[in-house]
């Protein structure tokens, strides 16, 4: 999969070329428990942060963040891809919801 | 029977089942999750464990070794297939079962004695377990909260595919039965098929009296049974 790698992304950053393979990007993926799943861990901070005396708090969701670093051409590819790999693998649609953004 | 033992990176249970499996008088061998084969087999058992390390989400990685293909083949041909604890947990992962296992409840490992109730007994994995007997086996697990949205659940039921069920030491099934939260009291399911089954609790570590209890027995014995049944 050409379009994932797993070194560091160029100083560059957002729209700096590489040589021979196109643009580098990233893309965050936020994964969060559905909200019919229980979430202990969430109800866990909840708790804590209201002991430490944060008010006014309706709900903690405790999910998983990724950033994955690109290289390619075709962000709309790109994006379809990552897209299909988050609903295959890096979330489970049975009990989490994600968000794809790419930068 | 003979039976292959699935080994992932970091499964820790493979030998407790090779062990429970001779000492039943069955052939048991490993099988490495790199294999594309899985060589003669009448059953396949995924052990417990924490392949990968748990990465990502309990399964999620280790459903993509190249066995789990040998597997889900062996399973859409009618072979008998057990998950038991990180088992059930990749069979969820894999597809070959609905629904998911998440973190407990409590947010604790559980590593205790429960007890089941059988809830049905049509199914190569519960046939042999007598009618109204509580079965005594143990848990040992942080993710192990089953969770399916109510259309599977439904479904689940409608379908006899709820094989056990967390209860009391007298069967009733309630909450404070219930180790880790799981839907519907849920401790172990079957696929429509029924040939593929999973559950949290480990009958490999309850086929002895040294280890506390022999009621794993009854699911190998079970299971036995229906290769009998199938050959003859």
């Amino acid at each position: 999969m050409h379009w994932l790698r797993t070194g560091p992304c160029s100083p560059g950053g957002r729209g700096a070329m590489t040589p021979r393979n196109g643009f580098t990007m990233k893309a965050t993926v936020t994964i969060t428990p559905k909200r019919a799943v229980l979430d202990p861990q969430g109800q866990a901070v909840q708790n804590a942060l209201e002991h430490m005396g944060y008010t006014g708090i309706g709900a903690v969701h405790v999910g998983k963040f990724l950033e994955i670093e690109l290289i390619g051409n075709e962000p709309a590819e790109i994006r379809q891809k990552l897209d299909d790999a988050c609903r295959r693998f890096l979330s489970n649609p049975v009990i989490e919801d994600y968000r794809l953004e790419i930068q | 029977m003979n039976i292959a033992v699935l080994q992932f990176p970091a499964s820790n249970c493979d030998q407790d089942c090779i062990h429970a499996a001779r000492l039943l008088g069955h052939h048991a061998r490993l099988v490495w999750h790199k294999d594309n084969s899985l060589g003669a087999a009448d059953a396949v058992i995924i052990p417990g464990g924490f392949s990968y390390g748990d990465y990502l989400r309990c399964g999620a990685i280790a459903r993509l070794s190249p066995v789990m293909q040998a597997v889900r083949l062996f399973a859409d041909q009618g072979g008998l297939v057990l998950g038991i604890c990180n088992g059930f947990q990749i069979l969820c992962e894999a597809g070959l079962l609905p629904g998911a296992l998440v973190r407990n409840r409590s947010l604790q490992f559980r590593c205790e004695q429960v007890f089941l109730k059988t809830v049905s007994r049509g199914s190569p994995f519960t046939s042999k377990i007598p009618a109204e007997g509580i079965l005594r086996i143990p848990i040992a697990h942080g993710d192990g909260c089953y969770f399916a949205d109510p259309s599977t659940l439904e479904t689940l039921r409608s379908r006899n595919q709820i094989l056990w069920q967390y209860c009391t030491a007298r069967g009733d099934v309630s909450d404070l039965a219930n180790p880790n939260g799981s839907v519907a009291n849920i401790a172990g399911i079957c696929n429509e098929a029924r040939n593929v089954a999973g559950l949290m609790p480990h009958p490999d570590r309850a086929c002895e009296p040294l280890l506390g209890g022999i009621d794993g027995r009854r699911i190998f014995d079970s299971m036995s049974e229906a290769i009998r049944a199938k050959a003859a």
